[in-house]
């Protein structure tokens, strides 16, 4: 499994560092956030879920779908706007969806998803199967009104689900310091409104495997919510490739502390001294993974656009 | 002849979920109070005990939530129908409604779609006042993604909500309170009633009256009106749904007829009946002989007191008015329905608070 955690972690990082570098050629004509830094968080999440167990997420979801084992191909397909795109170019970035594999979409509007993951674990109970419900949010999203009426709902119906709360520290430029008194810890306040919470450290990928997989274990023999708050941080802007220390919202000093947690830097360090990986091993996984991330631009690049079409049907089931 | 099954619009209402929750075991019912003593004016009697806690259920006082729990329970297999006891308070759900329920199927490329029924209902009188009597009908109307149905009869009501509860999208649902007592004939057996489809109330030759919901109760008062004393014959077309309007039938009425008038239950800005009339304006300028025209709410709240609520809605007398009107016909007597009760009531029947 650590292999796994690492690789996972590695495919996140370097399709979202592709994404970066190709951003300006104007070719992935969308809002994209990257979620660079906080990809101990997706891998570890989405490696302890099975392909039964379904998941919503926001904005900042690529390493959510990814991690969940989302098809690379059509991802990038979607980010530059094709037919072959998981959403049919309709969505973009921030609408990735890939029901093969329970991940059931990203939304862009802040707490969108948050009552929809509740709702696909309502519909997990009443079919009584053995899976839960991963609802991905950030800091901000738990300002979000939706928050609140979702954890409680899930808390008065004793749904299984799990909401992973990744704190970045920033919505959009905007800190923790002016949204939410000081003190206040996420976790403890969710813990108050009756949904057990616990808070594991975000840029560790073994601590959030370990504690997703303990979790889901609870849900499932509790039938009742969990909630795990994961302080991380955003390396890069908030939309879009670059980094942005020099704006002003947030300082050089911040950023090199938590340069200092790369969660992949520390994971391979780990696993390079206790000799669970070699050097030469982790330039195959390297190597494997850019392949396959040549191979889904390439696709994403070589795919036909779609088609305006204004009949019902693109709006309506049959 | 075969004696007609005469029942109330809330029990057609009641019998189409009761149908609905038998034959489709996925069939979910929530909303407060819906399994509270009042039962939601009757329409979700005995669902509760006969399908359990599981599938009809109390809720939290959470309405954008509990709206994305729908969606969610919908991609997760389940068919949700929701209500709301009035339209007012689901206006916490926009981002949910709009957002997400009209959007996913478009969205996520025609994968998921959400079969998620909402019934809202409508207030007016009695003190509703400013938000418990909103007929916004025409915000849904706009979204894309969103059919929204507006039954005026009891028979309608219940094929209706049939068939919106079989539709695979999301349908939003429009109640009028003043319609839950109505009485009138409903089979027994579950018919439904294609969605986007309007009916023809009334056959006639001189006017088109295009109606909606408890607007078609005051245009059949004015039909009978205008039939009985001045021989003018209205042709009643009764929408149904109002999005998406069954313009076929429209037109082909106003081709017959020559002359339309068009009635809202909502304020007249940017409504589905200024929506209807700049459609007919486009297809039949020049081509009939009389200007459409339409009567409508004004653009103002419903105040709380009786005394702002007397001239403020449309009332049959207001049609019969209006049609005279666009006949050219000075009548001389006035023009009065007898009412044997309050002018801020639907009937006898309704003596408050909501």
């Amino acid at each position: 499994m650590q292999l796994k955690l690492l690789k996972m972690m590695i495919r996140i990082r370097s399709l979202e560092e592709r994404i970066a570098s190709e951003y300006s050629s104007q070719a992935m004509r969308c809002p994209t956030h990257l979620s660079i830094g906080q990809e101990a968080a997706a891998a570890g999440v989405g490696l302890a879920l099975s392909k039964t167990d379904v998941a919503v997420s926001s904005h900042r979801g690529h390493g959510h779908y990814i991690g969940k084992g989302g098809d690379l191909k059509r991802m990038m397909a979607e980010i530059y706007g094709k037919a072959t795109g998981c959403s049919m170019g309709r969505g973009g970035s921030m609408h990735l969806i890939d029901r093969e594999v329970g991940f059931e979409g990203t939304t862009a509007i802040v707490g969108n998803s948050i009552p929809v993951g509740v709702g696909l674990a309502l519909a997990l109970q009443a079919q009584k199967r053995k899976n839960i419900s991963v609802v991905f949010l950030g800091d901000g999203a738990i300002e979000e009104g939706a928050f609140y009426e979702s954890a409680n709902f899930a808390a008065v119906r004793n749904l299984p689900v799990l909401f992973v709360c990744e704190n970045n520290l920033y919505s959009v430029y905007s800190p923790l310091s002016v949204r939410q008194p000081r003190n206040r810890k996420i976790y403890q306040m969710v813990q108050a409104m009756g949904v057990k919470s616990i808070i594991t450290d975000g840029n560790n990928v073994e601590d959030v495997y370990m504690s997703v997989s303990k979790a889901k274990a609870e849900i499932l023999k509790n039938k009742k919510p969990m909630f795990i708050e994961m302080p991380t941080y955003r390396w890069r802007e908030h939309c879009g490739p670059n980094f942005d220390n020099h704006i002003g919202y947030r300082d050089e000093k911040e950023f090199l502390k938590w340069q200092k947690k790369d969660p992949i830097k520390i994971f391979t360090n780990k696993l390079l001294s206790n000799k669970k990986v070699s050097q030469l091993q982790l330039d195959k996984i390297y190597l494997a993974v850019e392949k396959e991330i040549d191979e889904a631009f390439n696709f994403a690049k070589n795919s036909p656009f779609p088609k305006l079409n204004l009949s019902s049907s693109t709006i309506f089931a049959k | 002849m075969k004696k007609k099954r005469i029942i109330p619009f809330s029990k057609a209402i009641n019998e189409a979920l009761h149908s609905s929750m038998s034959k489709d075991k996925n069939v979910i019912l929530y909303g407060l109070g819906v399994d509270d003593p009042m039962e939601i004016f009757g329409t979700t009697k005995g669902l509760a005990k006969k399908y359990g806690n599981d599938r009809v259920f109390d809720v939290p006082t959470s309405e954008n939530a509990i709206t994305g729990v729908g969606i969610g329970a919908a991609i997760g297999g389940l068919i949700p129908v929701m209500t709301h006891q009035r339209l007012d308070f689901f206006l916490l759900a926009m981002d949910q409604l709009v957002n997400a329920a009209a959007k996913w199927y478009f969205m996520f490329g025609e994968q998921r779609p959400i079969p998620i029924t909402i019934r809202l209902i409508i207030g007016r009188g009695w003190g509703q006042g400013p938000t418990h009597s909103q007929n916004l009908q025409s915000w849904f109307a706009h979204i894309p993604g969103l059919k929204v149905v507006m039954p005026s009869t009891p028979e309608d009501a219940k094929g209706l909500l049939l068939a919106s509860i079989a539709d695979k999208n999301p349908v939003v649902f429009l109640e009028h309170r003043w319609l839950h007592n109505l009485k009138g004939h409903v089979e027994k057996k579950a018919v439904s009633i294609p969605l986007g489809k309007a009916s023809i109330l009334r056959k006639g030759k001189d006017i088109t009256l295009v109606t909606m919901s408890y607007a078609t109760i005051e245009a059949i008062h004015a039909a009978d009106y205008l039939k009985e004393y001045f021989d003018i014959t209205c042709e009643i077309v009764d929408l149904r749904t109002v999005s998406p309007v069954d313009y076929k039938t429209v037109f082909r009425s106003i081709s017959k007829t020559k002359k339309v008038l068009v009635l809202d239950t909502g304020m007249k800005n940017c409504s589905i009946s200024s929506e209807i009339i700049s459609r007919i304006t486009e297809k039949f300028w020049g081509k009939i002989d009389h200007k459409p025209e339409q009567l409508a709410l004004p653009d103002f709240p419903e105040g709380t007191s009786p005394a702002l609520t007397k001239n403020y809605h449309v009332s049959a007398e207001d049609i019969i008015k209006r049609v005279l009107d666009m006949n050219d016909i000075k009548s001389k007597h006035k023009i009065s329905l007898e009412r044997q009760f309050p002018h801020d009531v639907p009937g006898d029947w309704f003596t408050g608070p909501f």
